[in-house]
């Protein structure tokens, strides 16, 4: 393995300090480091921050290679500063069984670009109706320990009952997508004014409330960890608010896109905007932001969704819903709440309690001395402008094209290896 | 002149009142033995119909043949969309064989809007999903004005499935900016939520309204509704929300009821009524081609 010095990186926008990078690990921290045959990489002014951990990725694989693969998706994440990504189950087949985890684990691994940490389905064909077998999926190779069958909501009270309980066997959490099924039957977007003028079928805020309050109180009958992904309400976080008050066990994340977006985007008609949960109003980003700051919502997650361009160069309703995420959510991160969190508090939110909460053990680790080398440099002074056909992402279902964003990732390390520098993936 | 008309709301209040007295122009003309004007004579107009809808296909069709147009008709049954070609590759095929404008009916709200980033011509939305219908609504100001003189200050009462009502949306829109009061009367159920941002009153009972009211529009209400519980019974529905002669009594005089049609007869609309002299209904259709005539000769740009 190579050898690598870098020079005058700010550790979580710290004093500038060297980092010895050797066999995989951070093997010194210092001033005027340099080994023999080392490779310097300058980092002067640039911040290092653990590597990036998304607990809610879709890679598409198996099933839709033409929107994403394990490995273009692996190089979008790198690009984004990320060295782990947790992969959605909901794939074709369905990642419901340890072989399709397995697969994708192997997949992840090949591609060396991320950890690639399968995510297990909670029910079998993410049909609501019968477990998966959880337990088999937890043995396999892939070790999983998050199961969710985001996409669609775990509905049934009893069955999300019970899979919160059988998980705790193995230290396991489901990862809920909270949708009320029966109040969001042909929903497009958010249920409000934009929507009444847009004429468009309503996915109210309630849908979403309903089962966090119903989930949060299962969780805390039978003692177990719950995940809520992409909260997207003011009234969502009220809920977490209380649960968390009350000691109940439960981590929430938010997406980069609910965090700076509203459905007002709808009014183009342009499917780029559609997502599910979907955009919601200014009162509900303004609540999501300060949530985030204050720690009720515990993580940023990208919900990173790629689709081909026919499944969204088409009309609202037929469009599936969903928008990439991997290579801006820093950069929209910083943007929006960037000075309230400092650097301490993005390495938090988007690294470190994310690789709690997935039980990733080698990430979420500040850089020191003998800690796993993952990592990534962010040039906090940079400002660049979105071009979809330059992502690295198979699709090009960005809402944010054109958008000037601040923060750049120039290099990542992955176990002591780079797989960016200079802003460009190694391989 | 504007470029597309994908909304009431693209139309001020001095753009629509010229269509309107335009519409007034060409109506003029259905009274001549030749009925044709040379306009849009080399022009092809494409009716590009996703849903079914015979009358507001003919409507535009008979619009764009008295102005000499060419016109195609593209219904998605028996073509190539029924095996899957994309919304955006038919806009290409209808780019590619030159049409000026293209006139579309779609059952997703928006698709209009799509459309028109696809293609260089002319877009005329003749209804998209539960979104907006806006020759109707200007063929409806058209007839409330010939039959009540004016626009501003008139009381208009639209009363039914406003939720799922691109009628309504298109009328609320384009009254609001000629200057009359709109109120909405539908049961909570049938009324969006957001609903309170329209220009428009809201009420959720008919005979309070039906006093002051100088126009009455009924809007079509689907039985089916029934299965997903906005209402209880088609019945229920018709007692509160239905006009019968009864009701058309506690009207003032010289009021109108209309219907964008097809009607549900003894759903929100009794017999009587439809059939009454009050009612404009057949009226409605006639001006529809004279008002669709204004849009396309304006849209289209054609010289007098």
């Amino acid at each position: 393995m190579t050898t690598y010095v870098i020079k005058g990186a700010r550790i979580l926008g710290g004093q500038k300090k060297d980092l010895l990078i050797r066999d995989g690990v951070v093997a010194e921290i210092g001033t005027g480091l340099s080994a023999a045959g080392a490779q310097v990489v300058d980092a002067d002014g640039l911040v290092a921050l653990p590597g990036l951990v998304d607990l809610h990725t879709h890679l598409r694989e198996p099933g839709r290679e033409d929107a994403e693969t394990v490995e273009t998706g692996s190089r979008s994440a790198a690009l984004g500063g990320y060295t782990a990504v947790c992969a959605m189950a909901n794939t074709s087949p369905v990642a419901d069984t340890a072989g399709v985890v397995e697969q994708v684990w192997r997949l992840g691994r090949e591609a060396g670009l991320v950890d690639v940490q399968p995510i297990g389905a909670v029910t079998v064909g993410l049909a609501g109706e019968q477990l998966a077998e959880l337990g088999a999926m937890a043995d396999s190779a892939a070790r999983v320990r998050i199961f969710s069958d985001d996409g669609n909501c775990v509905a049934d009270p009893r069955l999300m009952r019970r899979a919160l309980e059988y998980v705790k066997a193995f230290d396991g959490v489901v990862a809920q997508h909270a949708e009320e099924p029966r109040l969001t039957s042909g929903a497009q977007m958010h249920e409000g004014e934009v929507a009444a003028r847009l004429g468009m079928t309503g996915w109210p805020a309630v849908a979403e409330e309903s089962i966090i309050a119903r989930d949060v109180l299962l969780a805390e009958h039978v003692g177990a960890r719950l995940h809520v992904c992409h909260v997207s309400t003011a009234g969502s976080v009220e809920i977490l608010r209380w649960a968390k008050g009350r000691g109940i066990r439960v981590t929430a994340e938010v997406t980069p896109h609910h965090l700076l977006l509203t459905d007002e985007r709808a009014t183009s008609y342009d499917p780029v905007f559609k997502v599910n949960p979907p955009l919601r109003t200014a009162t509900d980003v303004a609540a999501l932001r300060a949530a985030l700051v204050e720690g009720v919502i515990d993580i940023v997650a990208t919900d990173h969704a790629p689709h081909a361009v026919e499944d969204k160069e088409c009309e609202w309703a037929y469009a599936r819903p969903g928008m990439l995420g991997l290579e801006t959510a820093l950069s929209i991160v910083l943007d929006v709440v960037g000075d309230e969190l400092g650097w301490d508090g993005i390495a938090e939110r988007m690294s470190r309690t994310p690789a709690r909460i997935a039980g990733l053990t080698g990430h979420g680790l500040e850089p020191a001395a003998g800690a796993p080398a993952n990592l990534t440099l962010v040039d906090p002074a940079a400002r660049w402008t979105v071009d979809p056909a330059g992502l690295a992402s198979r699709s090009r279902n960005t809402p944010y094209a054109a958008m000037t964003l601040p923060g750049r990732v120039v290099a990542t390390f992955l176990h002591g290896e780079p797989t960016v520098l200079d802003g460009k993936a190694v391989k | 002149m504007i470029r597309h008309l994908l909304s009431a709301a693209d139309l001020d209040a001095g753009t629509a009142t010229m269509v309107l007295d335009t519409a007034a122009e060409m109506a003029a003309l259905a009274d001549r033995e030749v009925k044709k004007l040379p306009t849009l004579r080399g022009r092809t107009v494409v009716n590009l119909f996703y849903e079914d809808s015979t009358r507001t296909r003919i409507s535009f069709e008979a619009a764009a043949k008295r102005l000499s147009a060419d016109v195609i008709n593209f219904s998605a049954k028996g073509s190539s969309v029924s095996k899957g070609e994309s919304l955006k590759d038919t806009a290409l095929t209808l780019q590619a064989m030159g049409a000026d404008a293209v006139v579309i009916r779609h059952s997703a709200s928006g698709a209009p809007h799509r459309l028109a980033n696809w293609i260089d011509g002319t877009v005329v939305n003749a209804g998209d999903g539960t979104h907006e219908h806006p020759t109707q609504a200007l063929l409806d100001a058209y007839t409330m004005r010939s039959r009540l003189g004016r626009l501003a200050g008139l009381n208009v009462a639209i009363v039914g499935d406003v939720l799922h009502s691109r009628v309504a949306r298109s009328n609320v829109l384009l009254l609001h900016t000629l200057g009359a009061k709109v109120t909405l009367i539908a049961p909570p159920t049938l009324l969006p939520v957001g609903v309170d941002a329209w220009p428009a009153e809201t009420s959720y009972h008919l005979d309070s309204v039906l006093p002051d009211a100088d126009v009455v529009m009924m809007l079509r209400v689907q039985r089916e509704r029934m299965d997903q519980a906005y209402f209880p019974s088609a019945r229920e529905y018709s007692r509160r929300y239905g006009l019968d002669v009864a009701r058309m009594r506690r009207l003032p005089e010289h009021a109108i009821v209309m219907h964008p049609g097809p009607m549900n007869r003894g759903m929100e609309i009794t017999p009587e009524v439809a059939d009454s002299p009050r009612s404009t209904i057949v009226e409605q259709v006639a001006n529809g081609v004279s008002v669709r005539m204004a849009v396309l000769y304006l849209l289209l740009g054609g010289k007098a």
